[in-house]
């Protein structure tokens, strides 16, 4: 007696996808730029890494958790910049960070000089390093630069997937980028829900509440209250592909940070007396959409 | 620790311009006012105390969404004023204890907030105007990035109440999982790791720092040297490139980022090469 | 922390460098080159102290499979020896790819 197995087309979906999430960093920069284009700069054989762990007995990783890697996306000349989560969190040190803000840099030279170089990053950041702490604050200040003076060329996509997420400093890189992609399984804040609950107690926040924690950072809270651009399912030819659509689509209409004038007038028509939940400011957004 | 109602920032804010910063439609936090320097307009900005916060996590110099939002449409106004003139200096007195830490800030979004502002002091550097961060009090985290991180030029006083870190010594030591007393030991050999602000100035970001008689109290003489450091750091920067590279370029980047100067050359070698 | 370093003399030279894994927990980064003087070497940084007899039978039994003269980079944040072993298999895949 044999049976037949039938399988439901969202378990074909699923089967037939790869995962964006378990790549590691150099996987996914090779996965955002066309086949055979990859080119890494300053790679783990050239290592460079940071002089400041071995002073505190902490290993180090050849490529500081940072690659970077000059290639083609649809056709047009790239950067990828993809952060390594698994290595010390992401976190931002001087080689790593220095790297970031080096290809930013050599990007908008390109652009300058009429070469139409395109950049992404790819944050997996739980934020600064803080076993380099002061350095890490001196060259996050120098990758904004960077990127404020890079976006006036060419659009600077965010690509935030998880696991690690992207927060602290790093989530500030993300609201200066042009485009922000998420997934579902990504987070997104400045203060990591454990420093929050340290500085305000429980009342204002519950880091082991995990629900909770997703429903003010996750990746379709974000979508839904427009800090994110495109909300994916964790499939790596479709960030590859949102990528590509959204070079294609060029600059946003406004940027973000531009925004000033709808988020004062959404902070005059909140009521800041209250506690708010996810919902409360889904809703909000709409009351006062533009 | 500086008491947040010492006011420090308010203090020299209120010396510098003879204004208390308050401006129809800004939060009370905010502090923007123009004020003659070497004989020219310049604007001065600044986060203060504010007992009728509207949001119950600021108030106490943090920077917050309504610090970043307005602050970010203050710079923007400046900017747009001075685009077919005279790009005017613009001052931010530095005492900010942080980025607000709340949940309302983290679902209305305060990394664009931050970030906005951020872009605000960098396109206005790139558009000409000096950006000098006088820091007199603590610039730590959020508030150093937003605050101070894009300034043309960085002068701190020489001080023990100022701070600049990436996170006060308690909750550090708490998420490194290490001993205040070992964050200490680690701050003597660690450059970057050390609280005190001799330290931060060995990593070259800082323009100058400045040693003032009573950092409290802005007298006449302290109010003229500190005026006279700033018309210097805005004449440097007006003749300078509009990138943060002086920081870069300075001696102690190049006994202490040394790290950051390979980085930069081998990148750029390997970038023409490819 | 602790760094280890062991030299072994080799004979056949051969393979492409290689790099894989990475520093997290759990894990390993290996960084394998040929070497260009008949020896090989293997510079080992491990978060974990006291495991150097460990690393010495890993190693050693890498290398009666794998005599190639190389030098071999190791950073290793906790990983157990199949782990380790595994990784330096990996690494040598890559390396004849």
């Amino acid at each position: 007696m044999t049976f037949e197995i039938t399988l439901s087309d969202e378990v074909l979906a699923l089967s037939a996808r790869r995962s964006y999430i378990e790549l590691n960093a150099r996987a996914r920069a090779l996965q955002l730029l066309d086949d055979g284009t990859f080119h890494e700069l300053l790679g783990p054989f050239d290592r460079v890494e940071s002089p400041w762990l071995p002073m505190q007995g902490i290993v180090t990783q050849s490529d500081d958790g940072c690659v970077v890697a000059k290639g083609k996306i649809d056709g047009q000349p790239a950067v990828v910049i993809a952060m390594e989560g698994k290595f010390q969190g992401g976190s931002i040190g001087e080689v790593c960070g220095m790297k970031m803000a080096e290809a930013f840099r050599l990007a908008r030279l390109d652009n300058e000089k009429g070469i139409p170089t395109r950049a992404v990053l790819s944050l997996e950041s739980g934020g600064v390093r803080l076993q380099e702490a002061n350095m890490g604050e001196l060259v996050i200040a120098e990758i904004y630069a960077e990127m404020v003076a890079l976006r006036k060329h060419t659009p600077l996509i965010v690509v935030i997937t998880g696991p690690t997420g992207c927060f602290g400093g790093m989530s500030l890189a993300a609201g200066l980028a042009s485009y922000v992609v998420m997934t579902r399984q990504a987070r997104l804040s400045m203060n990591g829900p454990e420093v929050i609950e340290l500085e305000a107690g429980k009342d204002e926040f519950v880091a082991a509440d995990k629900p909770f924690v997703w429903s003010v950072n996750g990746g379709a809270q974000r979508f839904a209250t427009d800090f994110a651009d495109v909300l994916l399912e964790d499939d790596a030819d479709a960030v590859t592909q949102a990528v590509t659509e959204l070079f294609r689509k060029g600059q946003p209409a406004q940027l973000r940070t531009d925004k000033y004038e709808l988020f004062i007038k959404r902070l005059k028509f909140l009521d800041p007396a209250k506690q708010w939940v996810a919902e409360d400011i889904r809703n909000a957004w709409k009351a006062v959409a533009k | 620790m500086t008491d947040p109602l010492n006011n420090r920032g308010r203090k020299w804010f209120e010396a510098l311009t003879g204004s208390d910063g308050k401006v129809e439609g800004n939060p009370g936090s905010l502090m923007v006012a123009e004020a003659t320097l070497g004989g020219e307009k310049a604007v001065f900005v600044g986060v203060a105390p504010d007992a009728n916060a509207r949001f119950p996590r600021t108030g106490h110099t943090e920077v917050g969404l309504e610090e970043g939002w307005y602050g970010t449409k203050n710079l923007r106004a400046v900017i747009e004023a001075d685009k077919n003139g005279p790009k005017r200096p613009i001052i931010t007195v530095c005492d900010s204890k942080s980025q607000a830490y709340g949940r309302r800030e983290e679902l209305f979004g305060i990394h664009v907030a931050a970030a906005a502002i951020i872009a605000a002091y960098a396109d206005a550097r790139a558009a000409g105007h000096p950006v000098i961060a006088l820091i007199v009090g603590r610039c730590v985290s959020g508030s150093f990035l937003a605050l101070a991180g894009q300034a043309s030029r960085m002068i701190a006083f020489d001080d023990p109440e100022v701070l600049i870190h990436a996170m006060y010594k308690d909750a550090a030591a708490r998420i490194t999982k290490r001993s205040v007393a070992e964050l200490d030991k680690l701050g003597e050999t660690i450059v970057p790791m050390a609280y005190d602000i001799g330290s931060f100035n060995k990593l070259g970001g800082l323009h100058k720092l400045l040693k003032i008689a009573d950092p409290d109290t802005p007298a006449p003489a302290s109010l003229e040297q500190v005026k006279a450091t700033l018309i210097e750091a805005i004449a440097d920067a007006r003749k300078s490139p509009r990138n943060l590279d002086a920081r870069l370029e300075s001696d102690g980047a190049k006994a202490f980022r040394k790290a950051s100067l390979k980085v930069r050359q081998m990148m750029t070698e390997q970038w023409a090469a490819c | 922390m602790e760094i280890l370093n062991f030299e072994f003399p080799s004979s056949k030279v051969k393979a492409r460098r290689a790099h894989v894994g990475v520093v997290g927990s759990g894990d390993l980064e290996i960084l394998m080159e040929p070497s260009v003087d008949g020896e090989t070497r293997v510079t080992i940084q491990t978060s974990v102290a006291g495991f150097v007899d460990t690393w010495k039978a890993v190693v050693e039994r890498f290398l009666q499979q794998h005599p190639e003269a190389a030098n071999i980079e190791i950073h290793d944040f906790g990983a157990t020896p199949g782990t380790v072993a595994l990784r330096l298999q990996q690494a040598v895949e890559v390396s004849k790819s």
